[in-house]
């Protein structure tokens, strides 16, 4: 298998499909999911048989079930999470490297303030005073993450504007508008998109020890945060319920950096020799 | 340079070698096609083509190597009685550096700035364990002041960045020495060095490779340069072997026609010209103009000129003279510290942001490297197109239209107006560059040194297309260059620069003749002749007039 021309390694083509099995979960978890996520169907905690395969949970919803809509909700909320705090990270970025001055001291001090508090702690506080309902969950997160865009965007652009094409744009008399979509953004998508997969998996694991911790996605909502909060007492007991979400935590974030990995590979191979 | 050739042994033997690309996707091209050559000791086998003829990759292969991507797919190279291909990596890689030395073009690129030079130029022998560090340092100062470096005891303690560029080539030259090689690969090494300085460095490497009795493979794309330094040459065209002799031969009498054009390229009579400007107003006069940069030393000096319509001024200096700053402060990329830039009689603001449009469009530039000065993610409608509906707000068909009137104008085939700027070759390029120019149609054209990256018959081509273009719509250059092929081919008058200052200006013709400032003369001297003997009598004249 190959992608424009490059070919696809084993670990890349494992995390392809990872990623495509979780995509289609989540977009069509209503047709797949067996029960509703919502709906107490037994005694709680009752063990796997043939119509719940992987058992009850704590309330006596479908553990399965709550899995396939969970992967909805902590993949979505990742999704549209990344994509806000790229849009911001981007265009402050690139702002920062055209105008250059004292717009991009200003920026850059202000992404040293936010980087240099702990994001976790900082998360906590907002979600505290706001309240942790789902728009001030994606607001928090994507401004946060949006500081770590922004260094890299910028970093890229500050290379790109260097380059003769965007002096002669600038003397043509265009605006940073234009310089900034037409000149610098095509040629950044290559190291943009490899760090959207990263910023992805950090988002996802972030929402997913916020909601471990109470602070992100409420109940009844099923997200695999969540489930490893609820059902996590039950290891003691010899089940393996808190096992199913942390392990779909753990594959998404594996496959997700199997591709990244294998798209930092083609774009930055060393020399090497062939004799 | 040799005389008994024939007698001495063969170091190295290349047998029909073949070098290709192979990628997952599948075979690419062939690099280098069948290609043989014996190398005898104390020889100089000079390879010449232009970019692409395969020059390199022969270079890297006769050492075993090969770029990513790219593996030797047939042939012998035989080493010392040993075939590279038949050992393996860790046997190649004992030679190299060691046995087998290069030295490339870019000296800059191939330091650690990091670490002193003597740790660099030590680096391989004690590595290989052929020489203690205090046996490699004796050696390295002995070659330091073979090759004529300033303070060779203590220069090996400088890091890369505190010595100059040709100093710096030297360096690697003795980098390269250290291990005594027997094979000396260099390419390019004095391509990126100001002509005054590759004297010096061809003198240094020449002495070295006589003292030695080492042999080497020379790679260059400038017949002078190679006619100084080669006992045999080598003409390489698309990977294959053109014609190959004995250099005199090669330079005064050459077989193949392709060959034959390369020599008359160089040696083509061109003498200064001196026209006439038009018009009484001057569509740019520079006025006493200073500039600098913050915090650093004045980057040009009290500069005045004019330019009037149909005029070329050549620019010329080397590099750190000034010339390039001199340009962005008649675009107002960099605001003139002092003095006027007035342009067609009416002062253009200092500042990029506070000119009109109108001001913009009247002034173009065209640049030096075409790979970055186009977007390689446009097309060339997006290119050449946007000036055209920027400046004349025209409808879409019409700026199509435009384009393919440029493209025919460019001698550009017109299907290339929806391909990728990043798809076309480097005279392609720099040609969609002029039409981008032009689209605006401006009053000014400023070309900063736009044939130095490309090839000797892309280049001359460029120049015609540029001198055609002015014949037929009046426009004024200004030339920035260090070539002074160049500006005897298109400039009518000259601007000579030295540290920021202008040291001579005036009509070409005037200018480089007698008398001469004396920087204006050590330029002219330094342009390398096709006469094997020009090295000789450079150095020669030079050395009388220290000694007076």
């Amino acid at each position: 298998m190959r992608i424009q021309g490059h070919k696809l390694s084993v670990t890349a083509q494992i995390g392809f499909v990872v990623i495509a099995l979780n995509l289609v979960m989540a977009i069509f978890a209503p047709l797949i999911a067996p029960y509703d996520q919502t709906t107490v169907l037994g005694d709680a905690w009752s063990d796997p048989d043939a119509q719940h395969w992987l058992g009850l949970d704590n309330l006596g919803r479908d553990i399965l079930s709550r899995l396939i809509y969970g992967a909805r909700m902590s993949i979505g909320l990742a999704l549209v999470i990344t994509a806000l705090s790229f849009c911001i990270g981007i265009i402050t970025g690139f702002a920062a490297a055209v105008t250059g001055g004292w717009v991009d001291q200003a920026l850059s001090r202000l992404v040293d303030l936010l980087l240099s508090m702990p994001t976790l702690i900082f998360a906590f506080v907002i979600l505290s005073v706001l309240g942790s309902g789902l728009p001030v969950l994606i607001v928090t997160i994507a401004v946060l993450d949006s500081t770590k865009v922004f260094r890299l965007a910028r970093s890229v652009a500050v290379g790109i504007v260097s380059l003769e094409f965007v002096e002669a744009a600038r003397l043509r008399g265009e605006g940073w508008w234009w310089i900034i979509t037409r000149e610098i953004l095509p040629n950044a998508i290559p190291p943009l998109t490899a760090e959207f997969g990263l910023r992805f998996c950090f988002t996802f694991l972030f929402i997913a020890a916020l909601s471990f911790l109470g602070l992100g996605v409420q109940p009844p909502a099923a997200d695999w945060g969540s489930m490893v909060k609820d059902y996590r007492e039950m290891i003691n007991f010899g089940s393996a319920a808190p096992l199913y979400p942390a392990a779909a935590i753990a594959i998404l974030t594996i496959g997700v950096n199997f591709v990244v990995d294998w798209m930092l590979s083609i774009h930055s191979r060393g020399q090497g020799e062939g004799a | 340079m040799m005389q008994d050739a024939a007698k001495q042994p063969i170091v190295l033997d290349i047998r029909a070698m073949r070098v290709a690309v192979r990628t997952d996707a599948g075979d690419g091209p062939v690099l280098v096609d069948e290609v043989s050559l014996e190398l005898r000791r104390g020889e100089v086998i000079g390879l010449i083509g232009e970019s692409g003829a395969g020059k390199s990759t022969i270079g890297l292969a006769s050492m075993g190597y090969t770029r990513r991507n790219c593996f030797i797919v047939g042939g012998q190279i035989v080493f010392a009685g040993t075939d590279l291909r038949a050992i393996d990596a860790e046997g190649r890689r004992a030679l190299r550096g060691l046995k087998l030395a290069y030295i490339a073009q870019s000296a800059a690129a191939s330091f650690n700035p990091a670490m002193t030079l003597m740790d660099q130029v030590c680096e391989a022998p004690v590595r290989h364990k052929v020489m203690t560090r205090a046996e490699a340092e004796a050696a390295a100062v002995q070659l330091f002041r073979e090759l004529d470096l300033p303070n060779p005891e203590t220069i090996g303690s400088r890091y890369p960045h505190q010595v100059s560029g040709g100093q710096l080539q030297r360096v690697m030259a003795a980098m390269a020495m250290v291990g005594k090689p027997e094979v000396i690969v260099f390419d390019e090494p004095t391509t990126a060095l100001d002509v005054t300085t590759q004297v010096e460095c061809l003198a240094a490497f020449r002495k070295l490779i006589h003292v030695h009795g080492a042999a080497a493979l020379y790679i260059t794309h400038d017949l002078a340069v190679v006619a100084q330094i080669a006992d045999r040459i080598m003409v390489l065209r698309h990977g294959k072997m053109v014609e190959f002799g004995e250099a005199r031969q090669i330079l005064q009498e050459p077989r193949e026609d392709y060959t034959r054009r390369l020599v008359r390229e160089r040696t083509e009579g061109h003498t200064f010209i001196d026209a006439k400007s038009a018009g009484a107003v001057p569509i740019l006069a520079v006025e006493n103009v200073v500039a600098d940069y913050v915090g650093k030393p004045r980057v040009i000096d009290d500069v005045s000129l004019e330019i009037f319509r149909g005029d070329t001024l050549a620019v010329v200096g080397e590099s750190g003279s000034g010339k390039s700053t001199l340009a962005r402060v008649v675009t107002g990329l960099l605001p003139r510290a002092a003095g006027d830039v007035r342009f067609n009689g009416m002062s253009l603001p200092p500042r990029l942001s506070n000119r009109t449009r109108d001001q913009l469009r009247r002034i173009q530039m065209i640049y030096q490297m075409p790979d970055v000065a186009l977007n390689p993610q446009q097309t060339l409608l997006d290119v050449i197109g946007r000036p055209v509906s920027f400046y004349f707000k025209r409808s879409r068909k019409e700026v199509r239209e435009r384009v393919l009137e440029l493209l025919r104008h460019m001698d550009l085939p017109e299907h290339f107006i929806d391909r990728k700027t990043s798809e076309l070759s480097g005279g392609q390029k720099q040609r969609v560059s002029i039409a981008r120019a032009l689209a605006a149609e401006p009053d000014l054209i400023i070309c900063d040194e736009v044939t130095s990256a490309l090839d000797q018959l892309v280049g001359e081509e460029i120049l015609r297309l540029l001198k055609r273009l002015q014949d037929e719509l009046g426009v004024a250059y200004m030339f920035i260059t260090h070539d002074l092929g160049a500006v005897k081919r298109v400039a009518n008058k000259v601007v000579v620069m030295l540290r920021g200052q202008m040291v001579a200006s005036g009509g070409t013709a005037s200018v480089f003749a007698p008398p001469y400032h004396p920087y204006t003369e050590l330029l002219l001297s330094s342009v390398p002749e096709m006469r094997p003997d020009w090295l000789d009598e450079v150095l020669a004249r030079r050395r009388a007039k220290a000694a007076a």
